[in-house]
């Protein structure tokens, strides 16, 4: 694996805390409506879906497929992996719960559209957990 | 359909500075200049103007993106002002114009003064075009944290530019409708031939599908030249109300109809259609208030920020079929001036400069005024499109001259 490379690390607040620092323990956490179980992302107190009020922070599998994808050549701020490949994955627990993201743990070149990948954790300053996707070993297809 | 109330308004006079690469001038200076030549065009003075919009109003972040706010050119020029907005919360760039309308048309202002400036070319300096948040007296370095609605899910993730959110729409629609790079080129080279008869154009040397292949990449599919060009400028236009706009200099350039519609979800990643993005909406909207119809427009003055963004508006205002943009501009002759649907006649922002939105509806109106010199499409047009915006952000007007 090479360096952790330069980021720019989010603001991390009570209201996404559960998913900036999820990784701590492995896990990819979002908010869920524990009436009707709709995901909610980004984070909002009120469930989109029946409005109830009564959100709860819960944790998805981590697996999801590569929804788009492209790979940046241009260094808009020096870095030794260029291109790098910027993705929006798809959760597997709910169509529409998208993520950006990086593809990582293969070369930028083999990311593809539709690619199996699943969560990994990168940790910045003790307190942020980035979530970016690996290929999910040997699959392309329903890899579970 | 109720009544289009945004027929009660009229475009009746532009006005744009001097554009370039880097001119190192006063930004407050060329939005003036844009401002005062759009009065004196419509044959209005500044104490007749009772309205004032922009886009996006004073702000920080990206170096030059904005020239100036509402309140330095309400002052510089001692408006007597009964409405004003200015913001970036809007369907686009043009949000602010479609604003102007609303303003118009409800009697809140007689003449609107709507003016957009930047001076990204000199403000990024010679390092070119920044990314978000980083370099070029961005808000990058030690202790800095993304926040907010966009970049909080973006910058974390090494997706410093539109070009890289942009770029995965167009990665979509390549998957999806087997769109290449070789039709996508068409938007900029067709730029580029029009660009060679506009005297104010930024870039205006020929260009040939070899050099747009051969362009060294920014964020796939895009290279160097899907990427529109910082510049610095600034542009205005006065809309009026129709019933004061029959006795200026100008015939008056009727609003057939706006679109401002976003019915997705406002997120670069979580709206439903990426390869349509918002301006689905926008264009349906706009669609839904005229009995008009795509085959009416005699010329297409779409934003062109990244090449993509202009072939998902040639769908989504439906000059052709969904996913069908590919093969539709393939070779150029389609969208050229003496084609099917004239396409960015002034070059578009790629060859033009990144005016932000504005330049697609002066040139729009340049057309229907029929001043386009050697860029003039031929046969007098009477209806024109302007759109602006990409991802979330979408707005539209269509023009009608009588």
């Amino acid at each position: 694996m090479s360096a952790v490379p330069f980021r720019i690390l989010p603001r991390v607040t009570a209201a996404n805390e559960h998913f900036w620092r999820g990784g701590a323990e492995g896990k990819l956490q979002f908010l869920r409506c524990n009436v009707c179980g709709t995901w909610i992302h980004p984070p909002a107190p009120v469930c989109p879906s029946c409005y109830g009020r009564d959100v709860v922070v819960a944790a998805v599998s981590g697996l999801a497929t590569v929804v788009t994808f492209t790979l940046n050549h241009q260094p808009w701020v020096p870095a030794p992996d260029h291109p790098y490949a910027i993705a929006i994955v798809e959760l597997d627990e709910q169509p529409g719960l998208r993520l950006m993201t990086n593809v990582v743990g293969c070369p930028a070149e083999a990311v593809s559209i539709g690619q199996r990948v699943r969560v990994v954790f990168e940790q910045h300053d003790e307190d942020v957990w980035i979530p970016l996707f690996a290929p999910v070993s040997g699959a392309s297809g329903a890899d579970g | 359909m109720s009544e289009v109330l945004e027929r009660r308004a009229a475009l009746t006079g532009i006005g744009q500075s001097e554009i370039g690469r880097r001119l190192g001038r006063d930004p407050l200076g060329l939005t003036l200049d844009a401002c005062l030549a759009a009065i004196e065009d419509a044959g209005l003075a500044p104490r007749d103007i009772d309205g004032l919009a922009t886009y996006p109003g004073a702000m920080g972040g990206a170096p030059g993106f904005t020239g100036a706010g509402i309140s330095e050119v309400h002052d510089a020029l001692r408006l007597e002002l009964d409405w004003y907005t200015g913001g970036i919360e809007l369907p686009g760039q043009l949000g602010s114009v479609i604003d102007a309308c609303a303003a118009v048309a409800t009697g809140l202002a007689r003449h609107v003064l709507c003016f957009r400036s930047v001076w990204e070319g000199t403000a990024q300096g010679k390092d070119g075009r920044a990314g978000i948040g980083v370099g070029a007296g961005g808000a990058g370095g030690s202790g800095f944290r993304a926040a907010g609605p966009t970049m909080e899910w973006t910058l974390p993730f090494r997706a410093y530019s539109a070009a890289n959110w942009i770029a995965m729409m167009a990665q979509r629609h390549f998957h999806e409708y087997g769109t290449t790079r070789e039709q996508l080129a068409w938007i900029a080279l067709n730029g580029r031939r029009n660009a060679a008869d506009n005297p104010r154009a930024i870039y205006r040397e020929p260009m040939t599908l070899g050099d747009y292949l051969g362009a060294r990449m920014i964020s796939t599919p895009f290279c160097l030249y899907d990427c529109d060009v910082p510049c610095d400028g600034a542009t205005a236009m006065i809309v009026s109300r129709l019933d004061r706009a029959r006795d200026l200099r100008r015939p008056p350039l009727r609003v057939e109809a706006v679109g401002s519609a976003l019915r997705g979800r406002p997120s670069w990643d979580q709206f439903d259609d990426l390869t349509t993005m918002a301006l689905r909406d926008a264009a349906k909207m706009m669609w839904e208030r005229t009995d008009l119809r795509p085959a009416d427009v005699d010329v297409a003055e779409l934003y062109d920020g990244f090449s993509f963004i202009a072939l998902a508006w040639l769908e989504a205002l439906g000059f052709c079929g969904k996913g069908e943009g590919g093969p539709f501009i393939e070779g150029g002759a389609r969208i050229a001036r003496d084609g099917e649907i004239p396409l960015n006649t002034n070059g578009g922002q790629l060859s033009g400069g990144r005016l932000h939105g504005y330049g697609f509806l002066h040139e729009a109106c340049v057309q229907l005024w029929g001043e386009g010199g050697a860029r003039q499409v031929p046969g007098a047009p009477r209806v024109a499109v302007a759109a602006a915006g990409g991802g979330p952000l979408g707005g539209c007007l269509l023009l009608a001259r009588d």
